[in-house]
């Protein structure tokens, strides 16, 4: 049981960071963007090259950190991973859909969307193989916090909880404390009025591309630490993505990191009860639940 | 002869293509006075404001501030060359805090964010006591209020206002109009809608009225206050009529 | 020759089938403007009604009830038509992209649901043996065939007329008034919601029928002929098709699945052995160019909608 929390707050720290840019992205550009999980695929590949480079240059660098498996030649790659995955974001958003919306077909925004996810998620296969890859052969042992009822933690799980919370923090501040952070809450809001105080739309949705696509890299890299990397990792994650949004409310950042943790923690405590195939279908009974009992979500405002 | 800051030349323009809400409109603004912009509910006023700040498409015509045309300029250029806007509603950021918006706006002003922002809150005292408050819990009288240091604060050359006094107490709305005369003379150029007619037209240099996107009269205000022809548009307009 | 013909009477059989799944998805795209992320749901929905409802008794699973066929078929329909009544009725008041998150929900979980629930759906290996009508009767697979050949595009057929004469009926008209403007629609006193619930519903029933007829054609069922992705194939087909349009909904149907399977014959034949392996990862590549490729230069699809009558065309007239 107290396992099952602690492993459902580690998967909501991740789920946090790939639903903080795809509510930002759906907020401000209005379409339901199912290739946002994708971009978590692109940083945890982006990560493994970069990984595998940095050893092979600076052999120094292939060591473990302290207690955990991760590597400083991971952890540099990490950022890389992050810069490198919210360009490719600008860079999607410049070939498709910037073009699509200036052609006045938002609602063809989604299956374009749809397209991208396909186009991603396969060419990954096809550059990486389809079979599961790890970022260090390595087998750390968990630790034992107790031993009735049995609770193991895994150093890197402490890491990689302690970078997610460390992320959302940052954003947090830039958010509540920065001009700059004001401009985008401003956009947010509304986009006309930011425009008439000088702002600069098609910068700002530059500059969401690049966060939503450098935390997505992040959160990415840390599910590939978590559990391991494949070309799947995008298709898995966008129910429970979006589900993080919605229980949140779209559009709302702060719901975005509450609804992450809300929805993986309830799919880690529903193996409690369901048998562990299951696990896939329980984001969309959270859905279910969030649109029957408060349908714009906990943070989210009336929108048509 | 007059120094006119702000000039449209026969400007048709309309939120959906191919179905311009103003048809022709030409109204100059000069310097360091106010121009006011009356007419029906519908009439336009808003969508010509909009269409100068580069808000709603104009189709023909042009637009100029000084000798530089400004048509077809992004909103987020009017900063530059000096037009700051209030528009009619959503004029303020309502889940940023009253200081945050002012923040927002004084973002590219450095090292005398702090000063300006001191001296619009000495201006306007209810923003100082609220200044941690989201903007969205201040009175209707207050967040004009904060929409219009939000444009004062990038000390524009041009302003346009729409409608800064409505729903506002008498009281409030005379303070408000106050206030734009004072700028006037300190220098500003002002384009205002208003809809109570007559304060208007006391207190304003020159009057535009424009009725059904077109452009119905204009003159000095002065000159307008006995006109018989103002209470025709308005008694047999839609204003009337739709009441 | 009687294997080329064979292969073309498969080809056809199951193009047509995809086709009744693209003109029940062009009800609710194309004619009403809802967005349906979970084709395949209802399109599994289809073929588990009809296996389980009209097949063999099974000995560790639900079903067997040997429903007399049509009956099973209707049944199928019925299921995938209760299963978007319940996510219409959730989402259709709210912006479409929870329709599209919701029915994409819905098909991860109900694929999941069916590999993972073997006393209802035989699990991962799906429900093997369905007994198809006059199947035992005919006894020759070549003629029995070309019978479900003729029967299916029969199907087809009846599914075009139907929805030819819906869209031209007055609800078809206050379908696209709907898509067109909301606000105007609901002004004439019209319920959008409940107008959309219907619309929706009976794109899902097509959708059922397609599903059945998919798992009579192959008497056989398994959550690997509904993954999530092949709402992305369906779409496809309607997008090169191009939406609103019944006719070109068959014509993208019968497209994309001629460019799949030649390209699976063509990498099968073509490629080397060891990329035989990603077959279907490039045939989904090639899906997804396709779809991102129409969006960027051809929105309007191949045969675009003739029927005009948004108000930006009638504005364009006068
Ligand atoms: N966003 C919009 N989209 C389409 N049409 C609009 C929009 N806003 C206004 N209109 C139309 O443009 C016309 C002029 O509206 P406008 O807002 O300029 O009037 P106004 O003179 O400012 O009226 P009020 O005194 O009520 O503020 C109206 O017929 C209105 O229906
Ligand atoms: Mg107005």
């Amino acid at each position: 049981m107290i396992q099952h929390l602690l492993d459902g707050i580690l998967v909501g720290s991740i789920l946090s960071m790939g639903a903080i840019g795809l509510t930002m992205v759906m907020h401000m550009l209005r379409f339901a963007n199912f290739s946002h999980a994708e971009l978590l695929s692109i940083g945890a590949y982006a990560a493994l090259v970069f990984d595998g480079l940095f050893s092979a240059i600076l052999p120094a660098l292939a060591t473990s950190i302290g207690p955990l498996s991760l590597t400083w030649a991971l952890f540099l790659s990490i950022f890389i991973a992050m810069g490198l995955t919210g360009l490719s974001a600008v860079l999607i958003d410049m070939l498709v859909f910037k073009r699509i919306r200036e052609n006045g077909h938002e609602l063809s925004m989604v299956f374009a969307s749809f397209g991208m996810a396909l186009i991603v998620r396969n060419l990954i296969s096809l550059g990486f193989g389809l079979k599961t890859r790890l970022y260090t052969e390595d087998i750390v042992f968990a630790v034992r916090l107790s031993d009735d009822p049995l609770i193991l933690v895994k150093p890197d799980q402490v890491f990689v909880l302690i970078c997610a919370l460390f992320f959302m923090a940052v954003l947090h501040f830039v958010l509540s404390r920065t001009t700059f952070g004001y401009t985008l809450r401003a956009v947010a809001e509304n986009p006309t009025l930011a425009q008439v105080t000088g702002i600069r739309l098609s910068t700002v949705i530059v500059i969401t591309w690049i966060i939503g696509g450098a935390l997505a890299a992040a959160a990415g890299v840390f599910y590939g630490l978590n559990n391991q990397i494949n070309p799947v990792i995008g298709r898995d994650l966008v129910l429970p993505i979006f589900a993080a949004t919605i229980v949140g409310g779209i559009g709302s950042i702060y719901g975005a990191v509450l609804g992450g943790f809300i929805v993986g923690i309830a799919a880690n405590m529903a193996l409690v009860i369901l048998p562990s195939g299951y696990s896939p279908a329980v984001p969309f009974l959270i859905i279910l639940a969030v649109l029957l009992v408060r349908p714009n979500g906990l943070f989210g405002e009336e929108r048509t | 002869m007059l120094d006119i800051v702000l000039k449209t030349e026969n400007i048709v323009a309309g939120y959906v293509k191919g179905l311009p809400i103003l048809h022709n409109i030409s109204v100059s603004l000069p310097r360091a006075s106010i121009s006011v912009i009356i007419g029906p509910n519908g009439a336009g006023k808003s969508t010509l404001i909009k269409a100068i700040a580069g808000i709603v498409p104009v189709s023909s015509g042009n637009i100029f501030c000084g000798n530089k045309c400004i048509t077809g300029m992004r909103p987020d250029q009017m900063g530059g060359v000096g037009i700051a806007y209030v528009p009619q509603t959503d004029n303020i950021f309502r889940t940023l805090t009253i200081g945050q918006n002012l923040d927002l706006v004084l973002r590219h002003a450095g090292v005398e964010a702090v000063e300006r922002r001191q001296v619009l809150f000495e201006q306007f005292p209810p923003l100082s006591d609220k200044r941690n408050e989201k903007a969205g819990a201040l009175s209707g009288g207050q967040r004009q209020m904060l929409a219009v240091a939000m444009a004062l604060a990038v000390k524009p050359e041009i302003i346009m206002m729409d409608e800064p006094s409505a729903g506002l107490s008498p009281k409030a709305a005379g303070e408000v109009l106050q206030l734009v005369r004072d700028l006037a003379d300190g220098g500003a150029s002002i384009l205002l809608v208003e809809q109570n007619v007559n304060q208007a037209l006391q207190f304003a240099d020159h009057c535009y009225i424009l009725a059904e996107g077109q452009h119905q009269i204009d003159g000095k205000a002065n000159d307008l206050i006995n006109d018989p022809v103002i209470g025709q548009i308005y008694i047999g307009g839609k204003r009337m009529g739709a009441a | 020759m009687i294997g080329v013909i064979s292969y073309l009477i498969f080809f056809v059989t199951v193009a047509s089938i995809l086709s009744i799944a693209v003109l029940g998805l062009n009800l609710q795209w194309g004619n009403t403007g809802l967005f349906n992320g979970g084709v395949a749901a209802f399109i599994g929905a289809g073929a588990y009604g009809l296996v389980i409802l009209g097949g063999t008794a099974q000995p560790d699973h639900l079903g067997g009830y040997g429903l007399f066929y049509p009956l099973a078929l209707l049944g199928g329909m019925i299921v995938a038509g209760i299963l978007a009544w319940l996510v219409g009725i959730l989402t259709m008041r709210l912006r479409h992209d929870y329709l599209a998150i919701a029915t994409f929900g819905v098909a991860v979980a109900f694929e999941n649901f069916m590999r993972n629930s073997d006393k209802i759906s035989g699990g991962a290996k799906g429900i093997r043996g369905f007994e198809r009508p006059f199947e035992a009767f005919i006894g020759d697979p070549f003629y029995f065939s070309i019978g479900f050949f003729i029967f299916a595009m029969t199907m087809l057929v009846l599914v075009y007329i139907f929805l030819e004469k819906l869209i031209r009926s007055p609800f078809g008209r206050l379908l696209r008034a709907i898509r067109e403007d909301e606000t105007a629609a609901q002004s004439l006193g019209k319920n959008p919601g409940s107008i959309r619930l219907k619309a929706f519903v009976a794109g899902s029933m097509i959708m059922g029928l397609a599903g059945g007829l998919y798992a009579t054609f192959y008497a056989f069922i398994s959550p690997q002929d509904i993954l999530p992705t092949l709402t992305f194939q369906i779409w496809a087909m309607l997008i090169v098709g191009g939406a609103g349009n019944n006719k070109g909904a068959i014509a993208g149907a019968f497209l994309i699945w001629g460019v799949w399977t030649l390209s699976g014959w063509g990498l099968s034949r073509f490629a080397p052995l060891e990329a035989q392996l990603y077959a279907g990862t490039i045939q989904y590549i090639l899906i997804g160019v396709i779809i991102v490729g129409m969006l960027l230069w051809r929105p309007q699809g191949l045969f675009p909608e003739k029927l005009v009558v948004s108000q930006t065309g009638d504005r364009a007239q006068s």
